[in-house]
């Protein structure tokens, strides 16, 4: 049997189906629907066993068409600071405000994705979000909630 | 049905609809032409725009990117061997040999005229068939919905997954447990949620969406060092001739569309199967046809050979909307991704659909003549133009794709824990994306997860505990049997590997 990263991810999954089943097993029901036919508990437990089955026969057959990726070639870096860009943008989002805070996460993607054109950059960030803020919450009627905005008397 | 025409056209006439499918099927086209994003990416990312219509509107916008997408898919495969969209593979046979002879303009035009032609009888075909089936559909019971919902599953991880079966019922089983999290729909009993308020409600459709779709599409182009926009700069500067159809190629594509409209429509109404299957299946099928000597040119540049993939994947498009509209199952990632976004607007699509929301189903349909036109202006005329807005770099299209996608989330919950999992669920997307873990089994798990346990929920109950409500009616067991079949050939077939 080969191990390569598709049987380890199958196993991930396995261990995974498992804790589901565990868990399922310990949802809380109503007395009166412990030992009713069908109760909150019932479709997870039949998930977990499935989610064994699947990825036990996964890891059990054999992969004859192994997928070989060349991770020297994969991006890591960039693709690592996008994810944490975006995950600052969450974070700050709703304390500082839509506008702000999205016309930096615009313009720091841009920057590390390689362009150095600062007037682009800046169209493409502040006035875009501006506009398309227009389009949402005065077109569209969907609220944005905007403390920053707030805070300088634009909303 | 009269009634029921003269409503959607009302509806899709209005300066709004008519609006929706063009901004629609341009966005669609834009998006299709971009190889590695796909219509389910398109439509995620429309999603937080229809938020501000009303459902009728919104479904129509949807629709108009879904027929775009595949549209637009096939102008790169013809231009530049890339196709845009799986559904358009079958197109670049004889549709890149035809453009490398001179014939570019020639052969956008083919395409153009075909899929117009095929999407228009498609809809022609769901105009009759969708009442009727609505109809039949009233005598379904839960069981065969049950049924019919593990056959949707089983078929679209066996189509979907390339050979990888066992991956795709993974990532089935892994979408059915993330619509468990939340609170049980009877008894209100809270599930997998780790006493974290923000899962009480469950996990968004809409976040899953742009998780494994818009968010995940984004990064994987980034990791791998595509770039999705070199193509389009390339259509941009491609010259295409002349778009005239002569009198003998006329000829040819009026044998070939019709048969390949039929075929591709019936494709799509299986669960599971959809444009891509329709189209390799209508290229096979026209091959055996025609005589020997057009038999010849196929791979070379034959006109049976583009117009009748082309026929057959818009047919496609169309038919996918049946088990939708009259069901309330969608067949395929993309229609599932729709009944997510219908759920969200408080409808529940199924056989009553026509009776309670007639001006939804009705100008759903209609909306499709309406969006044949517009494509067929857009793709012809358009193409040199479309593919310059295309040409922005992916340094630009990348975090545009992330803006949209987090924008999506933050104004349907206000919640950072929301865009937190979102960007989780996305990273391991990418990763699982890598090793070839399809994403559309997954989604369609996830809107059907909750549909599903309630219907096994009834039938037990009903049987009162007992499992013979699976074979106690002929149609749930035929369906049953059917869904056992693709399970054992399948697994059969991993074995013989």
């Amino acid at each position: 049997m080969n191990i390569n990263t598709t049987k380890i991810i199958s196993l991930l999954f396995f261990i995974f189906s498992a804790f589901y089943l565990y868990t399922a097993y310990q949802i809380q029901v109503f007395s009166f629907d412990e030992n009713a036919p069908f109760n909150a508990r019932t479709f997870p437990i039949y998930l977990g066993y499935t989610g064994l089955f699947f990825s036990g026969l996964k890891i059990l057959l054999p992969e004859p068409n192994t997928i070989k990726i060349d991770h020297k070639n994969l991006e890591y870096k960039k693709t690592a600071i996008l994810v944490i860009i975006a995950f600052i943008y969450g974070a700050l989002i709703l304390k500082v405000g839509y506008f702000l805070t999205t016309s930096l996460f615009l313009a720091s993607s841009y920057y590390f994705l390689g362009e150095r054109r600062w007037l682009l950059i800046f169209l493409l960030s502040f006035p875009f979000v501006a506009a398309f803020m227009y389009l949402l919450h005065g077109v569209l009627d969907i609220y944005l909630r905007d403390p920053f905005l707030k805070l300088i008397g634009v909303m | 049905m009269i009634e029921g025409i003269l409503i959607g056209l009302k509806t899709a006439l209005t300066f709004q609809n008519i609006l929706m499918v063009m901004i629609g099927c341009f966005f669609g086209t834009i998006i299709g032409m971009l190889p590695g994003l796909g219509p389910m990416t398109a439509i995620a990312l429309m999603i937080p725009i229809t938020y501000g219509f009303d459902p009728a509107t919104g479904l129509i916008l949807m629709a108009g990117v879904y027929y775009g997408a595949v549209f637009g898919g096939s102008t790169s495969s013809i231009l530049l061997n890339a196709p845009g969209v799986p559904g358009t593979v079958a197109t670049s046979f004889d549709g890149y040999p035809m453009a490398q002879q001179g014939k570019a303009g020639k052969a956008l035009a083919i395409a153009a005229w075909s899929s117009f032609a095929g999407g228009t009888l498609a809809a022609i075909y769901l105009l009759f068939m969708a009442p009727s089936l609505s109809k039949v559909s009233l005598s379904f019971r839960s069981p065969d919905y049950f049924a019919l919902m593990i056959l949707g599953l089983t078929a679209i991880a066996a189509f979907s997954s390339k050979g990888q079966f066992l991956k795709a019922m993974m990532m089935v089983v892994l979408g059915l447990m993330l619509a468990s999290v939340g609170q049980d729909s009877l008894s209100d009993i809270t599930r997998f949620t780790f006493n974290n308020m923000n899962l009480t409600d469950g996990i968004s459709f809409v976040l899953v969406v742009m998780a494994t779709f818009a968010m995940s599409e984004a990064l994987t182009i980034i990791l791998k060092r595509n770039d999705p926009t070199a193509a389009a700069k390339q259509v941009s500067l491609t010259e295409l001739g002349s778009i005239r159809i002569n009198k003998e190629e006329r000829s040819k594509m009026l044998k070939t569309i019709p048969r390949n409209s039929i075929m591709g429509f019936f494709i799509g109404v299986l669960p599971g199967a959809g444009a891509t299957i329709a189209s390799f299946l209508a290229y096979g099928m026209e091959r055996n046809f025609v005589n020997d000597e057009e038999k010849q040119k196929f791979g070379k540049g034959s006109v049976h050979g583009l117009a009748a993939p082309e026929t057959a994947n818009n047919a496609a498009c169309s038919g996918a909307f049946v088990p939708l509209l009259t069901l309330g199952i969608p067949g395929s990632g993309t229609t599932a991704v729709m009944l997510g976004a219908l759920l969200g607007f408080g409808i529940q699509p199924g056989p009553r659909l026509y009776i309670t929301n007639p001006e939804i189903f009705w100008s759903v349909i209609m909306s499709m003549y309406i969006g044949m036109v517009i494509l067929l202006i857009l793709n012809l005329p358009l193409i040199p133009y479309i593919a310059r807005i295309l040409a922005v770099p992916k340094n630009y299209l990348i975090p545009l794709i992330l803006f949209f996608s987090i924008t999506g989330i933050y104004v349907m919950s206000f919640n950072n824990f929301d865009i937190y999992l979102m960007i989780g669920i996305a990273v391991v997307a990418t990763f699982m994306r890598l090793y070839d873990f399809p994403m559309p089994p997954l989604i369609l798990a996830f809107v059907l997860g909750g549909l599903m346990e309630e219907n096994l929920r009834r039938s037990l109950l009903i049987s009162d505990g007992s499992f013979d409500f699976l074979w106690g009616r002929p149609l749930t067991l035929i369906i049953l049997l059917f869904t056992i079949s693709i399970i054992g050939w399948q697994i059969y077939k991993s074995f013989k590997k």
